[in-house]
C-alpha cells in the first residue's frame, strides 16, 4: 500500500490535469488554480524545512569543527541578520530605505551580480575549448561562431565594407545563421522535448515509471 | 479710374457673394460631421456567447462606418446593462479600426444587453440595444480538438508499443553515450575515493525536468549505494529536498543498505539562483567530487557550474531541456543528454520492456512531426512559388490543423 497509494494519487491527479485543459467546465476549470494554491502553501511551509536544515547542518559543522567551518559561521550570521531585520520591520520590510532593503540592494544584489559576472570569463574559457578546429563539425562551429560574433558588432560590417562587400552583409549573414540554421536546430530539439514530456508524463500517470519513488 | 481693378457696383455684388461663399465654406465642417456622424453609428451589432470558454465571455461584433467617416472616429465605446435594467454602463473602449469586443466581466447564465457608441470628440453616437445574450459554459473545448487528436495519436503510439514490448517483442533502442557512461563515472568516483555531486537544477517539483532529474537520481543512488560511496546533493528548493531524500532512502533500502543512508546527503542551500551557484561552486572546489551530474532545469548558472566542475577535473554528465543552456553543457561537460534524452534516460537505464516501449512510441511522434514538416514545407513552397490551388488549400489545412486556438 505504501507504493500503491502514491501511484494512485499520481494517476488520478495526472488524468484530471490532462482533462482540465480540454474541459472549461467546473470543477475542471478550477483545478489548475486550486493545485497552484496548494503547491504554494506546501512550498511556503516547506521553506522552513529547508531553512532549518541549513541551520542544523551549519551548526553541526561548527560544533564538530569540521574543515571550513568558518563558512558555516558566515551562513548562520547572515541568515539570522536578514531574518531578524526582516521580522523587526514587519510588513514594511520591502519599503525603500528599510534595513532589509539596504541589505538587499547593497549586499545581496552586488554579490549576485558578481557571481553572474563570472559567466563572462567562463564563456571565454568554454569557447576556447569548444571552438578548436579538431574536426569538420568543430570547424563549422568555429566559422559560424566567428561570423555571428562579427555580425553582432559594428566593426563586422566595417570589415565587410573594407573587403569590398556591400554594407551590412556580415550582420545579415549573422542574422541568417541565427534565424535559419540555429532556429531550425532549436525547433528540432523542442519537438523532441515536447514528445519526451508527453512520454514521461504517460509513464508516470500509468505507473510504469516508479523510480521517483526510489525503486522499480 | 483706369487703375482701379474693379468697379464699385461689381465690388458690392462680389462682396456679399464672397461673404456667403466664405460662410458656406467655414460652415461646412460644422454641418458635415453631424450628417456623417449619423452614419457613424455602428450597425448590425451582435452579442453572442464566446464559444468554448468557461462561461465568462460575451463576444460583440459590429459593422464599421464607411472608410471616409471612419477617419473622423476616435473609437468605439461599449456599454452593458443587465436584461432587466436600462442603465447602461461603459465597459470598454476600442480603436476606430476595431469592430470586435470581448466582454470578460459577465457572469454565467445572466442575460445582458449591449450598446456600442461611435465616439467623435466627446460626443457618443449610440446604437440601439442588442437583444439579450448570456454566457454559457461548454462541456468540452472543441477549439482544442486538433491538439486532442494529436495527443491521442502520440499517447496511442506510446501505449501500443508498451503493450508490444510487454508481449516480448524485441525493440531496438540506440545507445545514448551519456547514460552508458553513468556506471563508469560512478566507478571512477569509487576508485578515487571521492564523492559524487548531483545537482537537480533550480526549479521546483512542478517542473517536469526536475521530475526527470529525480527519476534519474533514483537509479544513480542505487548504484551509489551498491558501490558504498558518498553522494552530495545540494538543492535550491525545499520540496525537492524532501523528495530527493525519499528517493535516495528508497534506493538505499532497495540496495539492502538502509544503514548507510544519511539525511545530510541532501541539503538545502537557498532559493536564490546565484546564492545557490556560489554555494555549489564552493562545495565543488572544497570537496572536489570525482563525478558531477547536472540533471534538471538550468538557466544562467549552467556554464558557471559546468566550468567549475571542469576546472576540478570531474567527469561531468549533464542533461536539460532548456535549449539555450545546451550549448554550454556540450562545451563544458563530458556527456550531455540533449532534451528528449533527459526524459528517456530513466526508461533507458531501467531496460524494462514496457519502459523501452514508451520510447518507441515517442519515435512514432517524431516520425509524424517529420512527415508533417516535409508536407508543410513542400505545400508552402509550391503554393508561394506557383500559386497552385491544391497546395494552397493543403497549406491552409496544415496551418489550421497545427494552430492551437484558445
Amino acid at each position: 500500500m505504501r507504493r500503491e497509494i502514491p501511484l494512485l494519487i499520481t494517476a488520478i491527479v495526472g488524468i484530471f490535469f490532462v482533462l482540465q485543459y480540454f474541459i472549461p467546465h467546473p470543477p475542471f476549470n478550477r483545478l489548475n488554480g486550486w493545485f497552484s494554491d496548494w503547491f504554494s502553501i506546501i512550498g511556503a511551509c516547506a521553506i522552513w524545512l529547508g531553512a532549518l536544515n541549513l541551520i542544523r547542518i551549519s551548526a553541526d559543522k561548527i560544533y564538530r569543527k569540521r574543515s571550513d567551518w568558518g563558512f558555516s559561521v558566515v551562513i548562520i550570521l547572515s541568515f539570522l541578520l536578514i531574518v531578524v531585520i526582516g521580522f523587526k520591520e514587519g510588513r514594511d520590510f520591502r519599503n525603500p530605505g528599510s534595513g532589509f532593503d539596504w541589505l538587499y540592494n547593497f549586499i545581496y544584489t552586488p554579490l549576485s551580480a558578481t557571481m553572474f559576472a563570472l559567466l563572462a570569463f567562463f564563456v571565454a574559457s568554454a569557447s576556447y575549448r569548444a571552438f578548436r578546429a579538431r574536426n569538420l563539425e568543430a570547424s563549422l562551429l568555429l566559422v559560424a561562431a566567428f561570423l555571428v560574433m562579427l555580425g553582432r558588432v559594428p566593426v563586422g560590417d566595417a570589415i565587410g565594407v573594407s573587403l569590398g562587400l556591400p554594407e551590412t552583409n556580415i550582420s545579415k549573414v549573422a542574422v541568417w545563421i541565427m534565424n535559419t540554421i540555429n532556429t531550425a536546430g532549436q525547433r528540432a530539439i523542442l519537438i523532441g522535448i515536447a514528445l519526451g514530456v508527453v512520454s514521461t508524463s504517460l509513464r508516470i500517470i500509468l505507473g510504469i515509471e516508479r523510480s521517483y519513488l526510489g525503486s522499480e | 479710374m483706369k487703375n482701379v481693378p474693379i468697379s464699385y457696383p461689381t465690388f458690392f455684388i462680389i462682396l456679399p457673394l464672397l461673404i456667403i461663399l466664405n460662410s458656406a465654406l467655414t460652415a461646412q465642417p460644422e454641418v458635415t460631421p453631424i450628417d456623417s456622424a449619423a452614419a457613424l453609428i455602428p450597425r448590425n451589432i451582435t452579442a453572442k456567447d464566446f464559444k468554448y470558454d468557461r462561461g465568462e465571455t460575451i463576444e460583440l461584433n459590429w459593422k464599421p462606418a464607411d472608410r471616409v467617416n471612419q477617419e473622423m472616429l476616435d473609437g468605439y465605446e461599449v456599454y452593458r446593462a443587465e436584461e432587466s435594467s436600462d442603465s447602461f454602463v461603459s465597459i470598454g473602449f476600442t480603436g476606430p479600426d476595431v469592430t470586435r469586443f470581448k466582454d470578460n466581466g459577465v457572469v454565467s447564465e445572466k442575460r445582458y444587453r449591449y450598446r456600442v457608441a461611435a465616439i467623435v470628440g466627446d460626443v457618443p453616437y449610440l446604437s440601439e440595444a442588442t437583444p439579450p445574450a448570456s454566457p454559457t459554459m461548454e462541456l468540452v473545448n472543441f477549439n482544442l480538438a486538433n491538439l486532442f487528436i494529436i495527443g491521442c495519436l502520440i499517447a496511442g503510439a506510446v501505449t501500443y508499443f508498451i503493450g508490444h514490448a510487454r508481449r516480448g517483442k524485441k525493440l531496438f533502442i540506440r545507445k545514448i553515450a551519456g547514460l552508458e557512461a553513468i556506471d563508469e563515472a560512478i566507478g571512477r568516483a569509487t576508485e578515487m575515493g571521492r564523492p559524487i555531486l548531483f545537482v537537480p537544477g533550480i526549479n521546483d517539483m512542478d517542473d517536469v525536468q526536475t521530475i526527470a532529474g529525480i527519476t534519474l537520481l533514483g537509479r544513480v543512488a542505487k548504484v551509489v549505494a551498491d558501490y558504498d560511496i558518498k553522494i552530495n546533493m545540494p538543492v535550491s528548493r525545499s520540496i525537492v529536498m524532501t523528495t530527493a531524500r525519499e528517493t535516495i532512502k528508497e534506493a538505499y533500502m532497495g540496495a539492502g543498505r538502509p544503514d548507510a543512508y544519511n539525511d545530510d546527503m541532501v541539503r538545502y542551500i537557498t532559493d536564490e539562483q546565484f546564492g545557490y551557484v556560489a554555494a555549489v561552486d564552493g562545495i565543488m572546489v572544497r570537496e572536489k567530487p570525482a563525478t558531477c551530474f547536472y540533471l534538471g532545469a538550468f538557466y544562467a548558472e549552467s556554464l558557471i557550474l559546468a566550468e567549475t566542475g571542469n576546472s576540478i577535473g570531474a567527469i561531468q554528465i549533464a542533461g536539460t531541456a532548456q535549449p539555450a543552456q545546451l550549448p554550454f553543457f556540450v562545451a563544458a561537460c563530458d556527456y550531455t543528454l540533449i532534451g528528449e534524452e533527459l526524459f528517456a534516460a530513466s526508461a533507458y537505464l531501467s531496460n524494462e520492456p514496457k519502459q523501452l516501449g514508451s520510447l518507441k512510441g515517442q519515435d512514432v511522434g517524431k516520425l509524424l512531426a517529420m512527415v508533417v514538416i516535409i508536407v508543410g514545407v513542400v505545400a508552402a513552397t509550391i503554393s508561394q512559388s506557383w500559386n497552385i490551388a491544391f497546395f494552397t488549400r493543403l497549406y491552409d489545412l496544415m496551418i489550421k490543423l497545427f494552430t492551437v486556438q484558445n
